[in-house]
């Protein structure tokens, strides 16, 4: 092709700008324009986008197995909660204790909370992952699920901190189509530059292999507790604006099967891919939604079959199944979207203009 | 020789895995600017003791000093890896160790991040830290003029796996230049090599010793390799070391031959 390197990288920043005016004109019009039931599945995708992209980094990325997120959503949900709360709301709210002095008064901006839940959830996930990362594969996969399994039950039985089993109520719905897509967008360019950048090769390379690394003088074990405490932060705010979207939250939330769906939004979107978990996200969200309708009892001709409760969970299994057997690498692989790969530039496919 | 002309020192060296004795006594006195090899049969402890210099095993007893590029002469036994390759020693491995999703100018980058200063969060804010942008830049750059020198440029951009035999062994040693080390192990560089190939390594081992100013100590098995490029050569058999010398007084030593192709007896009784 004519174009040169300079005016691609122009055309292709265009592309990018020009999308995403778009996308987020498009998102403007919906949070009116469509109903409630789509506007909220359309919030969801954003969310479990970033929940995907979290985890992502922490398994896709630099290879760590981690069965833990929904603790760490778990924390930051409850972290924004309780700062976005007013201290009536608090006082009305706990009934089976009465809620810690100290915290009564605390009341913070949406955003504040918002950092606040990803910045306690990154210092539990760096607490967490310093003993738990010496181990490697499986064994790292089922001490995370125990620490997230941990948090869940702390938070059960923190009464006067978390309000135990019965949750909390009434979270102002402050995140909005564009607040989770913006959080997203933020998310998406510091994935981007982190990934592009000298320390996203350094990343891959200690997945790869480790001992090269290490040679390489590369801290190795440092790289892994960053990578996990980073994953971690994306998880507390992911978990945060979970809690805004639904306004309720309580410990059952934050069960192994949380962390089943987001694992399979990185899994059959790509490991290691940004895009990947992206697509995912749309892919798992929209399908689980979609499927309900197996749960409903079906009539054909003179059968009649009552609805069952979970049957999407088990076509979803198959589909995962057919995943893992047909395509290991998922949708992207470690693949990533470009405008060059999208007109056919066969240019090197990178991750520069990933939406 | 005085100390100070020393790039490694191995004094007394010991490793012991439970009853076994890896590497049994062992010393070396590597001068600066020399290539000198390590050789020895097969199981006789020379990438045991390449793993002690390096930093993935630590002696059971006996001291390794290193003096790196700032002259200043400093015990490195027992430290971690990644501080050795900080120190200034760089290795590669006898069976290849690239990392594969990754093509082959970021292999030779990620060997530049020992050196990087720019911290990994300065990449989120590429308006705030125009400085760290930059670094990104330049390595990349050096990275690019690594591979240039080895004769890897056409292959920049493919999949380290995809790379042909002979250059991903030259890969591993471009990687292992980014770290800007002033000391270079090399386990088994001919190995796998056709006899022109190995031909050509020889100047490539000393051109390399001469541009980047390294000591360079080598594991081999092809004898033509050893004998022609090491000023001196240290022989090791079954953890010790049996014989050391000039390469002449090696090929013509009795306990090196013994090793190597048994003793008179033992062959009468076959």
């Amino acid at each position: 092709m004519g174009a040169s390197a300079g005016d691609k990288t122009l055309r292709n920043r265009a592309l990018t700008i020009g999308s995403l005016i778009v996308f987020a004109a498009f998102l403007w019009w919906a949070e009116e324009g469509v109903d409630a039931y789509k506007v909220r599945i359309i919030n969801l995708i954003a969310i479990n986008a970033i929940l995907g992209l979290s985890l992502n980094l922490i398994y896709g990325m630099a290879g760590m197995f981690s069965l833990g997120h929904a603790g760490f959503m778990a924390i930051g949900a409850y972290v924004s909660a309780i700062l976005i709360l007013s201290p009536d709301q608090k006082l009305a709210m706990w009934i089976l204790d009465p809620i810690a002095p100290w915290l009564l008064d605390v009341q913070s901006p949406f955003l504040v909370s918002l950092i606040a839940a990803g910045a306690i959830a990154a210092v539990f996930g760096c607490i967490v992952s310093i003993p738990v990362l010496r181990l490697g594969g499986d064994y790292l996969g089922i001490a995370t699920l125990g620490f997230s399994e941990i948090i869940r039950i702390l938070i059960t039985n923190f009464t006067p901190i978390t309000n135990g089993p019965l949750g909390l109520k009434g979270i102002p719905p402050h995140a909005s189509l564009l607040m989770s897509y913006g959080v997203l967008a933020v998310l998406l360019f510091c994935m981007v530059r982190l990934m592009n950048s000298n320390f996203g090769n350094v990343l891959r390379a200690v997945r790869d292999d480790e001992i090269a690394a290490k040679v390489m003088g590369i801290d190795t074990f440092k790289i892994r507790v960053l990578a996990f405490t980073l994953g971690c932060f994306g998880g507390g705010v992911g978990g945060a604006l979970m809690g805004n979207l639904i306004t309720t939250i309580d410990p059952k939330m934050f069960m192994i099967t949380q962390t089943y769906s987001l694992l399979m939004i990185v899994v059959i979107g790509g490991l290691g891919s940004i895009t990947g978990s992206v697509i995912g996200a749309v892919l798992v969200t929209t399908m689980l939604e979609w499927l309900r309708f197996v749960e409903d009892p079906i009539t054909i001709g003179s059968l009649y079959i009552p609805g069952i409760p979970g049957m999407r969970m088990v076509i979803f299994s198959m589909l995962l199944i057919a995943v893992i057997i047909f395509r290991r690498e998922g949708i992207m692989g470690m693949r990533e979207f470009s405008w060059g790969w999208l007109l056919r530039d066969n240019a090197r496919v990178n991750a520069n203009d990933a939406k | 020789m005085t100390r100070n002309d020393l790039a490694l020192e191995l004094r007394s060296v010991t490793l012991q895995f439970g009853g076994l004795i890896a590497v049994n006594e062992v010393n070396m006195a590597v001068p600066k600017g020399s290539i000198v090899g390590l050789i020895g049969p097969n199981g006789a402890g020379k990438t045991s003791a390449f793993n002690i210099i390096t930093g993935f095993y630590k002696p059971t007893s006996g001291s390794v000093e290193f003096c790196g590029s700032d002259g200043a002469a400093r015990p490195i036994t027992g430290m971690p890896p990644h501080e050795v390759c900080r120190a200034g020693i760089a290795r590669t491995f006898q069976n290849i160790r690239l990392f594969s999703n990754e093509t082959a100018i970021e292999n030779v980058m990620i060997g530049a991040y020992v050196r990087q200063k720019g911290r990994w969060w300065m990449n989120m804010f590429p308006f705030v830290f125009r400085g760290a942008a930059r670094e990104e830049i330049e390595i990349r750059d050096n990275a690019m003029r690594l591979l240039e020198r080895l004769g890897l440029d056409n292959y920049a951009d493919s999949m380290a796996s995809s790379l042909p035999y002979g250059a991903q062994r030259r890969l591993e040693i471009a990687r292992a230049l980014a770290t800007n080390p002033s000391f270079l192990l090399l386990d088994e560089p001919a190995a796998g090599m056709n006899p022109q190939e190995s031909a050509e390594l020889l100047s490539f081992i000393r051109a390399l010793r001469d541009d980047f100013s390294l000591t360079i100590l080598l594991i081999e098995h092809d004898m033509k390799v050893v004998m022609n490029v090491c000023e001196y050569i240290w022989v090791l058999d079954r953890g010790k070391l049996i014989a050391e010398g000039v390469a002449d007084a090696i090929k013509s030593n009795k306990n090196v031959i013994e090793a190597y192709l048994g003793t008179g007896e033992a062959r009468g009784d076959a």
